[in-house]
């Protein structure tokens, strides 16, 4: 068990200028759960290879247990890793593939033996021990891999988008599995993955990367209720939250949008000194309410295009010049042309500045 | 051609290519680097001083009428194989393509003569065709043919030309098999329910979509017919009669190894080297697109 | 249609047997023979059927051979083509293995100028360096070895290539996970690549078995011994029409034995020598 720290972390690939990682700084507790998010080629593997030795550090420190790894091989920063692919060993049966490491290091049979039975026990495949990786299901072949990084009892657990090669079904008793193992076993964990579900459901903090840059760390109901920039609130949440171009006004109190409607913020209110600050406005699909006609509506919209998706229904339709997304509760009969009228409650309504992207307030 | 992960040894890796790097050097680059230099030298008859001859050796070599005779000997040779192996190995794995039943049976039955040494093949068709003893020999004679290879050029070059080829064909032959079986079964099915029959089937859709294939080994032939055959002839010929199956390896040998005339073979030498670098260039031009095909 | 198709069939299964039988007559007539006494052979039309002098031919070539190749017994020259394939055939193995292992899996300076110049040996065969290749075998004090019989051969593209190509198949992640588990590099390649190659090296050995025991400018050259000649060049010098006293039956029976070792090996490890011979040309 162990903390993971990388103190900023840097790094530019050898006979390239731009740098792939722009000074990453993040503490990883012990035994916490930290999900790296973000698109392709966002970094978020890069770092995690850099943690577990497999890429080089360009500049800054890479710490685990509080020691300083950048210099050490792979196998001596006591981390354990699962690739996407698993990488398990063809020719090597289940009980070979997870014992490799142990035989390595030298361990005495008896306690190889041990230590895989147990994490056989534990993730079901003592009655596969004897087979080799092609003779078993996907998702078996996940928990081999799952079952090689526990038998080493390393201080820290990898993963990198374990879960990708599996069907959708697969996907989500996996990741329980892996949340309740995790548990279990109290490991720190460094995952990687480009889905916002399995980032949500897993994580402890959730950190948000974007072209080798953290846009956020924080846990999932933060990244989703305070999206620290624009690029994490697009990020987070399906169908994505709705942007809308305004300015503040009344003195910090309201965001009045280009199309003249006005908003109020509500407790979320900013200084008067914002007053005609340009900003863009976010409000996700589902933070939208329907109001009765002519009950002092703010926002008027022309349904374009209904999908039912059973427990609501998402209602796209014009606004101004643009479009936007409203979730509807599912029993609601709405029809392509009606107009539906809208009201935000303010504390949900989300500020960033139309510059940085930054969240203002 | 790169892969991302590596080991991080710095010495390791000159250890492991060191075997190799040492053969390569002191059996192939040093050889071939005084091969070159040889062909640029004029030693005398006795071997006692060497010279300086520039280019004279190449002027020599090719204003020689034996070796204009050996290198026409060459291609005509190279031609001939070349045709003899590769027709009878499309239409052998044509055959093979069609038939359900005993495919491997037919298929170790064809293959085996890649096993021989080009010297043994040429042996075996020798006791065959030899006037004093080869019984097939006898028939044609026995018709009023004078056959006879050892005093004729034409038959000599026949009877070389045949038994390089009879062992060729194997070689050819998993080839064409392999990129016919490499072809989707969906195009042939494609075209016969368009009514292609299976001779136009051949024509318009196998042929052109194992051309790679042909040009591969009309490569390999050649480089075959060059280089590979000097046992055979060397066994079954020794060049002769006369000069008529002299090859270019052929003459190397006897004038370096045997006359030891090493300006005049060195030149030789260079002039083989110039051959196969050409060959194997075109080869491997061509095996890019052979890779894109696949 | 069904009709065409059958009868279509039937032709090709003639003509396939038509040609099996051409290609495999040379080498029954040289069988017949080599069951038949000298005199027979030399009277011909030789019978299409076994003699009785099996036991004859093949003793006499086993035990003495023939004054025109030196008089030396073929077990002896078995024995000697038997070396040389094998020892071409395990040090082409081991040698492409280790290089093409370094040029793919480490990084190194000289990398591009090994991977070239392994590359040029394609374009340097023994056919066009006969004589400096000599030279340099007498001055080392290689004549009539096995070392200079067999170590010059073993440099080989088409097996490191082969090696090269199969190695870059192997998934980046395979060797990170080895890497993670503390295998370094000696250790992956005994405990992983070595394993996972091993079809690979089977096919490979087939074929270059078969290279090994074909050769014969080579043995021409570097062997003046008839005693350490091979049974090819042991043949080819057999082979003399000017004398007498050939033991036709004897050559006849070389022939033979010279050729069953690898067409036994062809025939036996069929899909073997398919795939080394198709992939090497990849």
């Amino acid at each position: 068990m162990a903390q993971v720290e990388l103190r900023n972390v840097r790094k530019t690939y050898p006979g390239s200028a731009a740098e792939v990682i722009k000074g990453v700084d993040v503490s990883v507790g012990d035994g916490e759960f930290l999900v790296l998010l973000g698109p392709s080629g966002c970094g978020k593997s890069t770092l995690l290879r850099m943690v577990a030795g497999l890429e080089s550090i360009s500049s800054g420190d890479a710490v685990i247990d509080g020691k300083t790894v950048n210099q050490l091989e792979p196998k001596d920063r006591n981390i354990a890793m699962v690739f996407q692919n698993y990488a398990l060993y063809p020719h090597m049966s289940v009980f070979d593939n997870m014992a490799y490491g142990l035989k390595v290091a030298g361990l005495p049979k008896a306690e190889i033996a041990q230590r895989v039975g147990e994490a056989a026990e534990m993730l079901e495949l003592t009655p596969y021990l004897e087979r080799k990786p092609r003779a078993l299901s996907g998702g078996q072949r996940q928990r081999v891999a799952m079952g090689r990084a526990i038998v080493r009892k390393p201080a820290a657990f990898l993963f990198d988008e374990p879960l990708s090669n599996l069907d959708a079904k697969l996907r989500t008793s996996m990741r329980m599995q892996i949340k309740q193992l995790q548990r279990r076993l109290g490991v720190t964990s460094l995952y990687v993955t480009h889905d916002q579900v399995e980032a949500m459901t897993l994580a402890d903090r959730i950190m948000i990367l974007n072209q080798g840059v953290v846009e956020q760390i924080g846990t999932p109901m933060e990244v989703y209720s305070q999206p620290a920039s624009l690029f994490v609130a697009a990020f987070i949440g399906a169908p994505g939250m709705n942007f809308m171009d305004g300015t503040v006004s009344g003195g910090g109190h309201a965001v009045t949008l280009k199309t003249g409607e006005v908003l109020s913020l509500g407790s979320g209110a900013v200084a008067s000194a914002q007053d005609g600050r340009e900003v863009t406005l976010g409000i996700r699909p589902e933070h939208f309410a329907l109001t009765p006609e002519g009950d002092g509506a703010h926002l008027t919209l022309t349904a374009d295009y209904i999908e039912q998706l059973g427990a609501d229904t998402l209602v796209h339709g014009k606004f101004g010049t643009g479009m936007l997304v409203v979730r509807v509760a599912g029993e609601r009969s709405v029809a392509e042309g009606d107009k539906l009228a809208l009201t935000a409650t303010p504390e949900h309504l989300h500020l960033f500045d139309r510059e940085s992207g930054r969240r203002i307030g | 051609m790169e892969r991302r992960a590596i080991f991080p040894n710095k010495k390791l890796p000159y250890l492991l290519v060191a075997p190799q790097m040492a053969i390569t050097l002191v059996f192939f680059f040093w050889p071939a680097g005084q091969a070159v230099r040889q062909s640029l030298y004029q030693e005398d008859p006795f071997g006692l001083s060497v010279t300086f001859a520039g280019l004279a050796n190449f002027h020599r070599i090719f204003a020689d009428p034996n070796y204009l005779y050996s290198l026409q000997v060459t291609f005509i040779f190279a031609i001939g194989v070349t045709v003899m192996t590769m027709i009878p190995a499309l239409l052998l794995a044509a055959l093979i393509d069609r038939v359900v039943k005993g495919k491997l049976v037919y298929q170790t039955l064809l293959i085996w003569p890649y096993a021989l040494a080009p010297a043994v093949a040429g042996i075996l068709w020798l006791f065959m065709f030899n006037p004093g003893m080869g019984t097939l020999a006898m028939l044609i004679r026995s018709t009023g043919y004078n056959w006879d290879p050892s005093l004729n050029g034409t038959q000599a070059m026949l009877l070389v030309m045949v038994s390089a080829a009879w062992k060729q064909v194997s070689y050819n032959f998993l080839f064409f098999l392999a990129g016919m079986q490499a072809i989707p079964k969906s195009f042939i099915e494609a075209a016969a329910i368009d009514g292609a029959g299976p001779m136009r089937r051949f024509w318009t859709i196998i042929m052109p979509l194992i051309s790679p294939t042909t040009f591969f080994l009309l490569v390999v032939n050649m480089v075959y017919a060059f280089f590979d055959t000097f046992g055979l002839i060397h066994a079954v010929t020794a060049g002769g009669p006369g000069k008529d199956t002299e090859t270019l390896v052929l003459k190397v040998y006897n004038d370096g190894y045997v006359n030891l005339n090493m300006g005049g073979s060195s030149a030789q030498s260079v002039v083989l080297m110039v051959i196969v670098i050409s060959l194997t260039i075109f080869q491997f031009k061509y095996v890019e697109r052979r890779v894109h095909y696949s | 249609m069904i009709e065409t198709r059958q009868t279509g069939r039937l032709i090709a299964h003639f003509l396939l047997i038509v040609a099996v039988i051409a290609m495999g007559f040379p080498l029954y007539y040289t069988f017949i023979a080599s069951t038949h006494t000298s005199s027979e052979i030399l009277s011909p039309p030789l019978s299409m059927l076994p003699g009785s002098n099996i036991a004859g031919a093949y003793g006499l070539a086993l035990t003495k051979g023939a004054s025109s190749a030196g008089n030396v017994s073929m077990t002896l020259m078995l024995w000697n083509s038997l070396v040389m394939a094998l020892a071409i055939a395990i040090g082409k193995i081991v040698i492409s293995m280790l290089s093409a292992y370094a040029i793919v899996f480490f990084r190194f300076p000289l990398r591009l100028v090994c991977f070239w110049m392994i590359f040029i040996t394609l374009m340097l065969p023994v056919e066009v360096r006969i004589v400096p290749t000599y030279q340099v075998i007498v001055s080392l004090g290689l004549l009539d070895t096995y070392a200079g019989l067999t170590v010059p051969l073993m440099a080989s593209a088409t097996a490191t290539f082969l090696f090269r190509q199969f190695f870059l198949t192997i998934p980046d992640e395979l060797v990170e996970a080895a890497r993670l588990d503390g295998a370094g590099a000696m250790r992956f390649f005994k405990d992983i690549l070595l394993p996972l190659s091993r079809t690979n090296i089977a096919a490979l050995f087939v074929v270059t078995f078969i290279y090994g025991w074909t050769q014969y400018l080579w043995p021409l050259l570097v062997t003046t011994d008839p005693a350490m000649g091979t049974i090819i060049v042991a043949l080819k010098k057999m082979v003399n029409f000017s004398d007498a006293d050939t033991p036709w039956d004897a050559v006849m029976a070389t022939a033979i034995l010279a050729l069953l070792p690898p067409v036994a090996v062809i025939v036996g490890m069929q899909k073997l020598f398919v795939k080394g011979l198709v992939e090497t040309e990849k």
